[in-house]
């Protein structure tokens, strides 16, 4: 893999305008906002762990669009990318973060009595509730970009970390390249084993090196909670169970992630976090709580509807397929989770989700007995 | 990508056993070669353009091993990897290429004239004639490590050279980014087409970056002499007809590719070579002629011979499906080519598949007679 610094210093041979990628067929936010002239004046930077600007534009190069959603085209191999290279990511930040600033200031708030409600989604169309969330441990590198030494002291960190949870976070945790068959089809069942990355946009960045070599699956013995080692981030913590109570899905999420980071903290580790971009993460899409949360519901009739996407976006909610992002909805039943990120904080976007699948299950309640839903259309959020 | 000069001194703080790989698993020639040891001995070095230990064995980390061949597990990232990198990539060019000693010089013959025969392969059973081999250009890096503007420049200086060439090998360029349905149909129609690489072994190691860009074919308007650019090398060169006249093909190729390497030259670029691994290519199976000279022939008989595999061991040729390295064969039809690249001239290697091939047809028919060949079975070549 060639982009070092010294291969960047050979590069720089080459005039900006030999070396500036073909973005003609390209459709991400880093190809519309990578100028020839911005490509000029931060190729010859690097990061001081050596992450270059073709590193950071690698997988938007590699990867011209894709078919559901607009994709961000770039990623950060460590915390300083978003310093040295902010000439490129604010830019692309504020557009994918509905116009945030530069010198905005964003807010966490993982209080999990701060949420309204969110106990009594109806079960019968709320099949389940999950909150995930990334976390990045301070001086290492991110997945694009981190070689196997730090990929193993960020699992060794981690394994220590939560073998200190108890409790009901009392739990194992499951080296994927010395899982047994018996594990492996356990942890399928449970829906909680990621493979191998297979998208393109994730291969491109170089993620998926050395694989399996230091991921794993730590998850506790209700299987309520679960956190995964070097996937797509250093740490992805996630609360989910069946049916509608995403309260005590967000409950259980603040907690368990509050003591993890405590045990970090002892350990003399913090997690990557600041006052303008939150938690740093490896996409600028999941800057600031990197948190999704979202449900798997029953909406064959709305999902119909003609205002069905207007809906969502009044809501600030996006859609999925059951099957992750890069999937399309089976038999009515969609993934629904907070559309933002960054500019809003973890309980301000569970509660979007709350009251927003509220509203949308009574409407598929209004439509299922042939009556309109003009009435309950919300305003913008 | 963070394999360059800067990352790597980075990785230098963590120790050899923190990043070695875990190749426990692994069965290619790179997992049977690098020990603790070499790893330790090479990790900080680099080659001039910033290539580095990581970057040559990453393809065989991520791919612990191939169902069908033993895969080689590394690759060059210009001419110099053969050099610095020389401890681990002697001996796994003594393990691929039958003994070959770092001392050993090779032997360049594409004087066609040399061949003897080639000119009657029974038709009924050879379908086809197909003569391939690489060059790298002197002076840029190669596919796993090189830049948009050294892949344009070789893009922009193949096409200059290919296009002066007249009379039987006048022909026209098809750069992959700007071709029109219409082409690309005629193209796969013609097996002319090559795709962006899906195995995994290619795209580990970094040659499928900023597809398509500065990628295409060129062939003759006769569709015999074929030129691919930036795939896994610089430029493969290919001489293929229906039918069993390996003379022909053999003939075309060694005149076509002196023309090519003539106009480089008058353009004052050479092709990378040396007198002891001959032509140098990026991956380490190729080196010496590049050369892989081969059939697509009708065995259904003898190729479930209880001595198939130990006749074409002795012939010095191994079997492919007809789709190409990663395939099974179908109906019978192999691909049967010369197993040596290294330490055998380029008429050898064609003698070798001439010969061999005239042999297990002669045999094929023997057998369709319910006739015994045990006679025919050769000594070792």
């Amino acid at each position: 893999m060639p982009f070092g610094n010294t291969h960047n210093q050979l590069k720089l041979k080459f005039s900006s305008a030999d070396e500036y990628p073909d973005l003609s067929k390209h459709n991400n936010h880093m190809a519309k906002v990578l100028t020839p002239d911005m490509y000029e004046r931060l190729r010859s930077k690097q990061t001081p762990s050596g992450f270059t600007l073709d590193d950071v534009i690698q997988t938007g190069v590699d990867n011209p669009g894709h078919p559901f959603i607009m994709t961000v085209g770039c990623v950060a191999g460590d915390e300083e990318t978003y310093d040295v290279f902010s000439e490129l990511l604010d830019p692309i930040i504020e557009d994918r973060h509905g116009g945030y600033k530069p010198t905005d200031k964003h807010k966490t708030d993982i209080e999990a009595s701060n949420l309204k409600g969110g106990d009594d989604l109806d079960s019968n169309y709320v099949l389940s509730s999950r909150v995930r969330t990334g976390r990045s441990i301070r001086g290492f590198c991110l997945p694009p970009h981190c070689s196997r030494g730090e990929r193993r002291a960020v699992e060794t960190l981690s394994i220590e970390a939560l073998a200190s949870l108890s409790g009901d976070l009392n739990g194992k945790y499951y080296a994927l390249k010395n899982m047994t068959d018996a594990e492996q089809q356990q942890l399928i069942d449970d829906h909680f084993l990621f493979d191998k990355p297979v998208s393109p946009l994730l291969l491109a960045s170089g993620m998926a090196r050395d694989w399996p070599d230091a991921r794993g699956i730590w998850h506790n013995d209700n299987k309520t909670f679960l956190v995964w080692v070097n996937e797509e981030d250093h740490l992805r913590v996630i609360s989910m169970q069946k049916g509608g109570n995403m309260k005590e899905v967000f409950n259980r999420f603040c907690t368990g992630l509050t003591k993890i980071e405590s045990l970090f903290k002892e350990r003399g580790h913090a997690f990557m976090w600041n006052e303008h971009l939150g938690y740093v993460l490896t996409c600028p899409s999941n800057l600031g709580t990197g948190l999704r949360a979202g449900v798997h519901v029953k909406l064959p009739n709305m999902s119909k509807h003609a205002k069905f996407e207007e809906v969502l976006k009044r809501l600030r909610l996006q859609k999925r397929g059951t099957g992750g992002v890069d999937t399309a909805a089976v038999g009515g039943v969609f993934d629904i989770s907070n559309a933002d990120r960054l500019g809003f904080s973890e309980v301000e976007l569970v509660q979007m989700v709350v009251d927003g699948i509220k509203l949308l299950v009574e409407m598929e309640k209004r439509l299922e007995k042939g009556e309109s839903v003009e009435d309950l259309i919300p305003a913008q959020k | 990508m963070p394999f360059g000069n800067t990352h790597n001194n980075y990785k230098l703080n963590y120790k050899v056993e923190e990043e070695f790989p875990d190749l426990r698993k692994h069965n290619n020639h790179m997992a049977k070669v690098l020990t603790k040891e070499i790893y330790g001995k090479l990790r900080d070095k680099q080659t001039p353009s910033g290539y580095t230990l990581d970057d040559v064995i990453q393809t065989g980390i991520d791919n612990p091993g191939h169902p069908f061949i033993m895969t080689v597990g590394c690759v060059a990232g210009d001419e110099e990897s053969y050099e610095v990198f020389k401890d681990l990539l002697d001996p796994v060019i003594s393990d691929r290429h039958g003994g070959y000693k770092p001392t050993d010089k090779h032997r360049t013959d594409l004087n066609f004239e040399n061949l003897k025969g080639g000119d009657d392969l029974d038709p009924n059973y050879v379908l086809s004639s197909r003569v391939r081999t690489g060059r790298s250009i002197k002076g840029f890096t190669l596919p796993p490590h090189n830049s948009r503007g050294e892949r344009r420049a070789i893009e922009k200086l193949s096409i200059e050279a290919l296009n002066s060439l007249d009379g039987e090998f006048k022909g026209k360029y098809y750069p992959l980014k700007s071709m029109t349905d219409a082409e690309q149909e005629q193209l796969i129609n013609d097996h002319f087409l090559f795709d962006k690489p899906v195995s995994p072994l290619l795209t580990c190691a970094g040659m499928a970056r900023d597809w398509p860009d500065a990628r295409g074919i060129w062939h003759n308007e006769n569709k015999t002499f074929l030129v691919w650019v930036n795939e896994e090398d610089h430029l493969r060169v290919i001489s293929m007809q229906l039918g069993g006249n390996m003379r022909e093909v053999f003939r075309r190729f060694c005149v076509g590719l002196k023309r090519i390497e003539e106009i480089f030259k008058q353009h004052n670029r050479g092709f990378m070579w040396n007198e002891h691994l001959g032509y140098i290519l990026t991956c380490p199976s190729n080196l010496g002629t590049g050369l892989r000279g081969g059939v697509h022939v009708k065995l259904p008989k003898l190729s479930t011979h209880a001595k198939f595999e130990e006749i074409l061991t002795r012939l010095r040729l191994q079997k492919r499906g007809t789709g190409g390295v990663d395939t099974a064969s179908v109906g019978g039809v192999f691909d049967i080519s010369n197993a040596d690249r290294l330490g055998s001239s380029e008429v050898e290697q064609v003698q070798l598949v001439v010969d061999g091939v005239k042999l297990m047809v002669e045999m094929e028919k023997k057998l369709e007679k319910g006739e015994a060949i045990d006679s025919m079975i050769p000594a070792q070549k």
